[in-house]
């Protein structure tokens, strides 16, 4: 197991480092330059020299990812190019609507996919399972963000109880409005992705409930669902883990969009206009913490996946 | 005395008749087997009879156990009595056990089950169990996971876990036809000395003739789901039998015996 | 074909290929006409309900006709599902052949660069593309294909492994078939149910991914109209006139409904078959 995490946690490292060559030489591609952003349309060629002599992009490209990493190993994610202001704020700022959101998200994905994906197959041969089945079948084509507005327009707009928008100015200091704020956000994004998952749970507790082992269990003296409950979950949980692991980008993802939605100051809105502002250091640090985050999650899920199942002990 | 009797048993799926007005019993401290080709009913029968017959099987008729009727109870009840009173050994060792789950706790499990033993007593029994079923060094085996073992120390334990209750019935559905042929034979022995030690009555499930004449005394022929005769393995060498009995055993003198040609012989 | 049939049995099949057909009747007609011009705008009739003055669907702030807007919608979204859906198969294809057919070392690296890709979001790749070339209905296709293309070889890589151990093949290789021969006479005809269905169900995700893009602004132009953009054009009126916003979400939500039950469909009618003839 050791040896395993060892080794797990090399490939972490490697893919966050090509991660970040990837990330630092596609920005680069873009089209025009902060220079002209904050230079405006009437500088003069020498004008825009100075400005990305300032900043530092006249220098090779390595020594500028160079300069960039050693910072993100200090945590300092570097200086807006445009307004100077520094991104690991900026950043810590936006991940305190962002991290209880995607964190709220799963959770809710998670207690509806969970029981009534259980349910499903338990009754899939009845009108019961079929019938969630078939709504969870409606929610993986409802787009996230339409979801979203759905629910605006019921509990914001006709009903009046909770908040369309917005998040408290400042933030976690008023924990009531903050809270009421990201209700609704959590329902569109827990919902959408529950509705996913939900699926692969089912058929996860299908492929159990129909095994050899959990007839053992039964002729030993279990009943049905005791034999679920002792025998089948912890073996339904692997393939479960392993698309949750998938989902997650996606999840993340939505997170993004959710936050457009319900205009919520968080690391998406602030991608969203940097990289339309073509901030490079702030696009670039923004999407490295991102897909930072991912990566390190696909890592727990597998050293879960590993821990759970013996048999991936011994093959090393 | 009759513990186990089958009366007119029918099990439906998907429209076909798999298993047809099959009637039987089984005496107390009596061997039976029961033999037919494969698709014969023979392991649908058994599993109706201990009431795990996959869900879309429909299936009417009457299985009663000590005179108690098995068939429409609820799973709960069912429950109670199957690894206590009824218990059955599968076919597939490979795939009967629980991967994610030491084998120490499954064979503890019947124990905790119906006995109401401790965690403590039932590690303790399972020791013991896996000692008596023929396990190598049993303090480091129940610790083991299925797929340490191979299969017929497997197979050993899910004998193991059908006789810890000490039932009254245990059925035995193909249980070395996954089995090496070399290690068959000592789990037969092992099934027929136990049962004997217990006490308890065997219904012997496969569809090698050669198998059952070392384990049981009597047995029953199917074929396309019906009972189609009723004897035992003394009276196999002379008399007439039916067609399927005949094929069978003209089946298993090749196997024993094989002559050039014969599409039997062999292995 | 056969497979027609099948699908003609099912409630989930039918369903999808009437969306389906619908969606590419849509397309097609509003190309020649539709009731009003989508792009007109018509300020004397602004904010108007349903059925009113000819306006199946209502009009929106600047009188724009919603049917008309819906119908010319069809043709972004028809058309991003099979581009993309064409991409993904490409270079699901070429990236799962990369990983099987080639010396082990290329095949070792394309596999776990695979798995790398795998994890990254696909609209993440769309934003960022979009970014780079500026937004519109190509780099959004060319992202979603991409992205999915990543999925597809992941499934088709599989499905070659499980073909490449079969008899036939290794007797194909014994007589000394060339690599391509064997890849075109027995590999694409085996895996071609599964990608069938693979690529049925990656319309389906690019229907919803090219919704959000262009929703987010990252997708088809503001100018051309789509689904997309009705949502975010209609989203700012959602308290004055919510049905502006149900109509395209609907259209949406019904198209990928259909997708989805036709690659559900699809796999039932192809699975067993292929099981039994081979």
């Amino acid at each position: 197991m050791i040896r395993y995490l060892l080794r797990r946690t090399v490939l972490l490292l490697v893919s966050l480092f090509v991660a970040s060559v990837l990330i630092f030489l596609l920005l680069r591609l873009l089209p025009g330059d902060v220079a002209t952003t904050i230079g405006g349309l009437r500088a003069t060629p020498g004008q825009l020299a100075t400005i990305r002599a300032n900043l530092g992009l006249d220098r090779p490209l390595t020594a500028q990812y160079g300069s960039w990493l050693v910072g993100v190993l200090h945590g300092d994610f570097g200086r807006s190019q445009l307004t100077g202001v520094s991104v690991t704020a900026e950043l810590d700022r936006k991940l305190q609507v962002t991290a209880p959101l995607v964190g709220g998200g799963i959770v809710v994905a998670l207690l509806l996919a969970v029981p009534f994906g259980i349910l499903a197959a338990l009754r899939h041969r009845s009108g019961l399972g079929g019938g969630i089945s078939a709504i969870a079948q409606l929610g993986i084509a409802v787009p996230t963000f339409w979801l979203g507005l759905v629910l605006v327009l019921l509990f914001a707009v006709e009903l009046r109880v909770l908040p369309a928008q917005g998040f408290p100015v400042d933030g976690w200091q008023s924990p009531g409005v903050a809270l009421r704020s990201l209700i609704l956000p959590w329902l569109a994004l827990g919902l959408s992705e529950g509705a996913v998952l939900l699926r692969f749970v089912r058929s996860a507790v299908l492929d159990v409930l129909s095994a050899d082992y959990l007839r053992t269990a039964r002729a030993k003296g279990r009943t049905r669902i005791g034999a679920l409950l002792t025998h089948g979950l912890r073996n339904a949980a692997l393939p479960v883990t392993s698309v949750l692991g998938l989902q997650i980008a996606g999840l993340i993802v939505g997170a993004v969009v959710v936050e457009q939605v319900f205009a919520l100051p968080g690391v998406g809105t602030m991608l969203l206009s940097d990289v339309g502002n073509r901030d490079l250091v702030k696009v670039q640090g923004e999407v490295l913490v991102i897909s930072a985050a991912v990566l390190v999650i696909s890592f727990l899920i597998d050293i879960t996946h590993r821990a759970i199942d013996p048999r991936l002990r011994e093959a090393g | 005395m009759t513990l186990l009797e089958i009366t007119d048993l029918t099990v439906r799926i998907g429209g076909k008749t798999v298993v047809d007005g099959v009637s039987f019993a089984l005496e107390a401290g009596e061997r039976l087997g029961m033999i037919g080709e494969s698709g014969s009913g023979k392991s649908l029968t058994a599993l109706a009879a201990i009431g795990l017959l996959p869900e879309e099987a429909t299936v009417t008729g009457s299985v009663r156990l000590h005179g108690r009727e098995l068939l429409g109870l609820p799973d709960r009840a069912l429950a109670k009595i199957r690894g206590e009173q009824l218990a059955m050994v599968f076919q597939e060792p490979m795939t009967a056990l629980n991967p994610l789950m030491r084998i120490g706790k499954q064979l503890a499990e019947p124990l905790r089950l119906h006995r109401g033993l401790s965690r403590g007593a039932a590690r303790a029994r399972a020791i013991e169990l896996a000692d008596k079923v023929g396990l190598p060094d049993p303090d480091r085996i129940v610790r083991a996971f299925p797929h340490q073992l191979s299969g017929g120390q497997r197979q050993r334990v899910g004998i193991a876990i059908a006789l810890a209750c000490e039932p009254a019935v245990l059925i035995a559905d193909e249980p070395t036809t996954a089995l090496d042929v070399t290690v068959q034979a000592e789990i037969l022995a092992l099934l027929r000395d136990l049962v004997d030690e217990q006490g308890a009555s065997l219904l012997f499930i496969t569809h090698d003739l050669a198998v059952l004449s070392s384990v049981v005394s009597g047995l029953v022929v199917l074929a396309d789901g019906k009972l189609v005769e009723r004897t035992d393995i003394a009276a196999l060498a002379h008399g007439r039998h039916d067609p399927h009995t005949a094929e069978l055993l003209r089946a298993a003198r090749a196997a024993a015996f094989p002559t050039p040609g014969d599409p039997d012989a062999g292995s | 074909m056969t497979v027609l049939r099948a699908l003609w049995h099912k409630p989930t099949g039918i369903f999808g290929m009437v969306v389906l057909l619908g969606l590419v009747l849509a397309s097609v007609v509003s190309w020649m006409w539709t009731p009003f011009d989508p792009t007109a705008t018509d300020p004397d009739h602004a904010w108007l309900l349903p059925f009113a003055n000819g306006h199946l669907l209502g009009t929106d702030r600047l009188g724009h006709d919603q049917f008309s807007q819906l119908l010319a919608g069809s043709r972004e979204t028809l058309l991003t599902a099979i581009l993309a859906m064409l991409i993904a198969g490409v270079v699901g294809i070429l990236l799962a052949l990369a990983a099987t057919v080639t010396p082990r070392w290329i095949g070792a690296t394309v596999v776990q660069l695979i798995d790398i890709l795998i994890a990254f979001p696909v609209l993440l790749l769309a934003m960022i593309l979009a970014a780079v070339y500026g937004g519109s209905t190509t780099t959004a296709v060319v992202a979603i294909g991409i992205g999915f293309g990543v999925n597809v070889a992941r499934v088709a890589r599989g499905e070659i492994n499980a073909v490449r151990g079969t008899d036939y093949v290794l007797a194909a290789q014994a007589c000394g078939a060339s690599t391509g021969r064997i890849v075109r006479r027995h590999l694409l005809p085996n895996i071609a149910p599964t990608l069938i269905v693979q690529l049925s169900l990656t319309m389906a995700l690019a229907v919803l991914a090219e919704a959000a893009l262009t929703y987010l602004g990252y997708g088809t132009s503001p100018n051309t109209p789509s689904w997309g953009g009705m949502l975010a054009e209609q989203q700012a009126y959602l308290a004055a006139r919510p049905l502006l916003v149900i109509w395209p979400g609907l259209a949406v939500v019904v198209t990928v409904l259909g997708l989805n039950l036709l690659g559900d469909a699809l796999r039932e009618a192809t699975d067993p078959r292929l099981r039994d003839v081979s």
